[in-house]
């Protein structure tokens, strides 16, 4: 079950080392509760700060001291339930009954504390300890909500604490919480009778020791959890047997409606706990920001607000100011007109082995093309993206884009939940293939992978191609047109052949906010972080093998090899160079039709064959390493060669096309 | 005032050739009978039908009998469907023995539990009963999936029908518990509600397996 508990960084690095004499404290609760901003208000580390239901999939660690006591942090993906449904929450669970934490804060939201209380009941009988942090209480009291702390405190049994963490409210009562906290306190619940006496009977079938309550643990098993049953399979050994058919006896006779029962039992404590600490006023009329969010919501507004957002978003931000202005300005002042001469002129005088001075500053040098084109390509287009994509998710928009697309995503196999990585590809696509995991099935994530790999071009790609395309009038409508032909296409043919479970959507919609400026910057930061650190590193060795690949003749060799092929889709000789280049970074391969354009070496109709073909054509290197990371060698190949097949296939076809009706001609 | 099966049977087609085909008898053949027959004997007696040659007519003081024959039939067959999920020839041959049972009372009782249905499997009117026009009196309207619900109105939640325990799962960690209040804002392109002060979007595939007790 440990294998599962994968603890992602946003950047690599050793695992921290845990000492004993460090105490854990665990950050748990619904996703949009505010954990992560409470978690680097505790730790004083930034991390990315969500407001998207399951973009937290990393776990952050940190560090704070309290009162000489050092606390070990650990921000949990956002969970609904102690029984999980999805892989994040399993391994939010699986994190909090294995580790042994000295202390739990559980955030809720204060608004919905009757709906989040139940899970405050779960973890109260798993056995932890636990202390409740009711956050958004601004919000709440904003919209006429009255809480009895001290009375809800003693209802409870445990600490309880009031808190709006993004106004810094409660957060002295928090860190007092944390000292003062005493494990020995601990409250109890009991449901009805007739479901206690069931939960007690498969407890005392258990005999070995667990981190869990053997209560709570009981209950777990009779709602089928399955990792938990494995895991008890193990500890038990023969006893196994008994435990599973007391679980199996109690489970065919509550088959009717035992999920219903035990929720509905805790609704029950839950409504006795709040009665009494808790009141509302009458409803509000509806804010500025309630009806704008009915307005993103309804498909005859929300389309052209989509547009509205892709247009100032991604055309004007990304497009012009980021691929336009400071590319320019970057690449053809400081580097053009600076720091390549100077570079070039020192390796004139210093390095005088040739393939020393070639793997510098040479055509694929080190300098010349690796870091010219991290720096001052990349960068900013990439830099601007992830800050549109931070205020876009900061705003709470998302969710509200994906239900309005689910239609259509189910019709390709996938649900509204997979629009945040299909957009964030549009970003990078290593990126968003990481983030795939959110999406419940793994026929989702086939699929979602697939088509990122395929058809969803990275802003680095997308930036010099866009650049490319508008030298030919035309040329850019039908790239466009082809690709999200393509993207239907195979989405609509993969859902059909792609075994696995339909998928369902549902989704909770946070309000609208403002972006915080804030916040979209530590998420624009933490992202550039991630990509500079696994994306650079590759811009360096993709320029060392290009140098060793053009000094050893293989570069030749694999380009007179693809030859053929590009002459088999109406491409000059020279095109095979790009292709080439463009499975060490996608981008490099549309630079190198950049170049061959503007020799005037193609005309409009090869032009969009090659850009169709080449954004297409197998991802990039990191792409996909990564994909072989997350779904296999097996699934990680079979897109490989899919996508190569197709990309020729589509280019072949494409070519044919535009010849035959002289489209573009 | 109860007639045997077999003068239900013979009630029953003779009101579907009347009421529904226009004709105004029936001959013996359709409804497979001939003049020595104890079931159609039966209804001559009660003056239900006259028997003029070889045609049956079904007399005024016979239509209210012919009328629940028709509507407990029809019954039958939606319970079979809805309920018990028998579909077919197999759910006919069963409506049809189940149909006799459904006297004093258990019609009504059957019609509320499956709110009030007006037609059959097969598209057929089922002729309302007492019953239905005292819901439609009341205003009642019973308890419905959230997928019949229109934008902007709002109920409690009466049940969640569904037999796979993941989707129950996700609706229940979303608060769509029986008891809670529910505020529908949206139905297209996804069902958008409100429980307590959160706001959730579900597919319709999860939206019919919320059921809704309406309220005014």
């Amino acid at each position: 079950m440990c294998e599962s508990v994968q603890v992602m960084k946003c950047c690599p690095e050793t695992p921290v080392e845990i000492s004993w004499s460090e105490r854990k404290l665990f950050l748990v609760g619904n996703p949009n509760v505010g954990k992560s901003v409470l978690f680097n208000a505790l730790t004083g580390a930034y991390t990315t700060v969500s407001n998207y239901p399951g973009t937290s999939v990393e776990i952050s660690r940190g560090e704070c001291e309290l009162h000489g006591v050092r606390y070990e942090v650990l921000d949990t993906p956002g969970m609904y339930s102690l029984l999980p449904i999805t892989e994040e929450e399993r391994v939010a669970r699986d994190i909090l009954l294995q580790e042994r934490p000295d202390v739990v804060l559980h955030v809720i939201d204060a608004r919905n504390i009757e709906r989040m209380l139940p899970m405050t009941l779960q973890l109260i009988e798993s056995g932890l300890p636990l202390i409740l942090v009711i956050n958004i209480m601004d919000e709440a009291e904003r919209l006429g909500l009255k809480f009895d702390l001290p009375l809800l405190e003693e209802k409870l049994g445990i600490p309880v604490v009031g808190a709006a963490v993004r106004r810094k409210r409660g957060l002295k009562e928090i860190r007092a919480a944390i000292v003062g906290f005493d494990p020995q306190q601990r409250a109890a619940f009991s449901y009805a009778a007739d479901l206690e006496r069931d939960i007690s009977r498969v407890a005392s079938c258990l005999t070995g020791a667990y981190a869990i309550d053997p209560r709570a643990l009981s209950l777990l098993l009779l709602q089928r959890d399955e990792s938990l049953s494995e895991m008890v399979r193990k500890v038990e050994g023969d006893n196994y047997a008994a435990v599973e058919g007391a679980v199996n006896e109690i489970v065919f006779e509550r088959r009717v409606d035992l999920h219903l029962r035990i929720s509905l039992e805790r609704k029950r404590i839950c409504k006795g706990v709040l009665e009494g600490a808790f009141s509302q006023s009458e409803e509000q009329s509806p804010s500025w920001g309630d009806r704008l969010s009915a307005l993103t919501m309804n498909p005859w507004t929300g389309f052209p607000l989509l547009l509205a957002v892709l247009y100032f978003g991604l055309y004007q931000f990304v497009g012009h100011f980021g691929a336009g202005t400071i590319v320019d300005f970057l690449e053809g002042h400081l580097f053009g007109a600076y720091i390549n001469p100077w570079v070039i002129a020192l390796s004139d005088k210093y390095l005088t082995w040739p393939w020393l001075y070639e793997l510098m500053v040479g055509e694929y040098g080190i300098i010349t093309l690796g870091v010219r084109y991290a720096v001052a390509i990349v960068l900013p287009i990439v830099g601007t993206f992830f800050i549109a994509f931070s205020m876009i998710e900061d705003s709470g928009y998302f969710p509200r884009l994906a239900m309005l697309v689910d239609r259509i995503f189910k019709r390709i196999g996938l649900n509204g939940r997979a629009v945040i990585p299909i957009v964030l590809g549009f970003g990078c696509d290593t990126m968003a293939t990481i983030v795939t995991r959110t999406l419940e099935t793994r026929r989702e994530r086939v699929i979602a992978t697939l088509l990122l790999a395929l058809a969803i071009p990275c802003s680095a790609q997308l930036g010099v191609i866009l650049g490319l395309l508008s030298a030919a009038p035309g040329a850019l409508l039908v790239w466009s047109l082809c690709l999200l032909g393509i993207f239907l296409l195979i989405g609509f043919l993969s859902a059909r052949l792609v075994p696995g479970e339909r998928p369902m959507f549902y989704m909770e919609i946070p309000p609208l906010r403002m972006p915080q400026p804030r916040n979209v910057l530590v998420k624009t930061l933490t992202r550039m972080q991630w990509y500079f650190m696994e994306i650079f590193p590759l811009f360096i060795i993709a320029s060392v093998l290009l140098v060793v690949g053009k000094l050893t003749g293989v570069l030749a060799w694999l380009v007179s090899l693809l030859e053929p092929v590009m002459h088999l889709l109406g491409l000059p000789s020279e095109v095979a160079a790009a292709f080439i280049f463009g499975f060490f970074r996608r981008d490099f391969g549309a630079a190198g039709l950049y170049d061959l354009q503007t020799n005037g070496l193609l005309n409009p109709v090869q032009l969009t064959v090659a850009a169709v073909t080449l954004t297409l054509f197998v991802p990039c290197v990191a792409q996909f390493l990564v994909m072989k990371k997350e779904r296999g060698w097996r699934t990680s190949v079979g897109i490989f060669v899919i996508v190569t097949l197709l990309a020729f296939t589509v280019g072949f076809g494409l070519n044919r096309l535009l010849l035959l009706t002289g489209i573009l001609a | 005032m109860n007639v045997s099966e077999k003068a239900e049977e013979i009630l029953e087609a003779l009101w579907i050739v009347i009421e529904e085909e226009g004709d105004n008898a029936a001959h013996f053949e359709r409804l497979s009978v001939d003049a020595t027959d104890a079931g159609l004997q039966e209804l001559q007696r009660l003056a239900y039908v006259e028997v003029k040659g070889e045609r049956v007519y079904l007399r005024p003081e016979g239509r209210e009998e012919a009328r629940m024959t028709v509507r407990r039939h029809r019954l039958a067959e939606r319970l079979m469907m809805d309920v018990l999920d028998l579909k077919g020839a197999e759910g006919d041959a069963r409506a049809c023995e189940m149909e006799h049972l459904l006297h004093r009372g258990v019609d009504t009782k059957l019609c509320t539990l499956l709110n009030h249905p007006t037609t059959c499997p097969h598209g057929k009117p089922i002729p309302p009963g007492s019953c239905c026009e005292e819901a439609r009196h009341a205003g009642d309207t019973g308890v419905v999936a959230l997928t019949e619900l229109k934008a902007g109105e709002s109920g409690e939640i009466a049940y969640l029908s569904t037999g796979n325990d993941k989707k129950m799962q996700k609706l229940m960690s979303m608060g769509v518990l029986p008891g809670n209040r529910i505020v529908l804002s949206r139905t297209f392109p996804s069902y958008i509600f409100k429980v307590g002060f959160s706001e959730f979007a579900v597919d319709d595939e999860l939206a019919r397996e919320i059921f809704i007790r309406r309220r005014e």
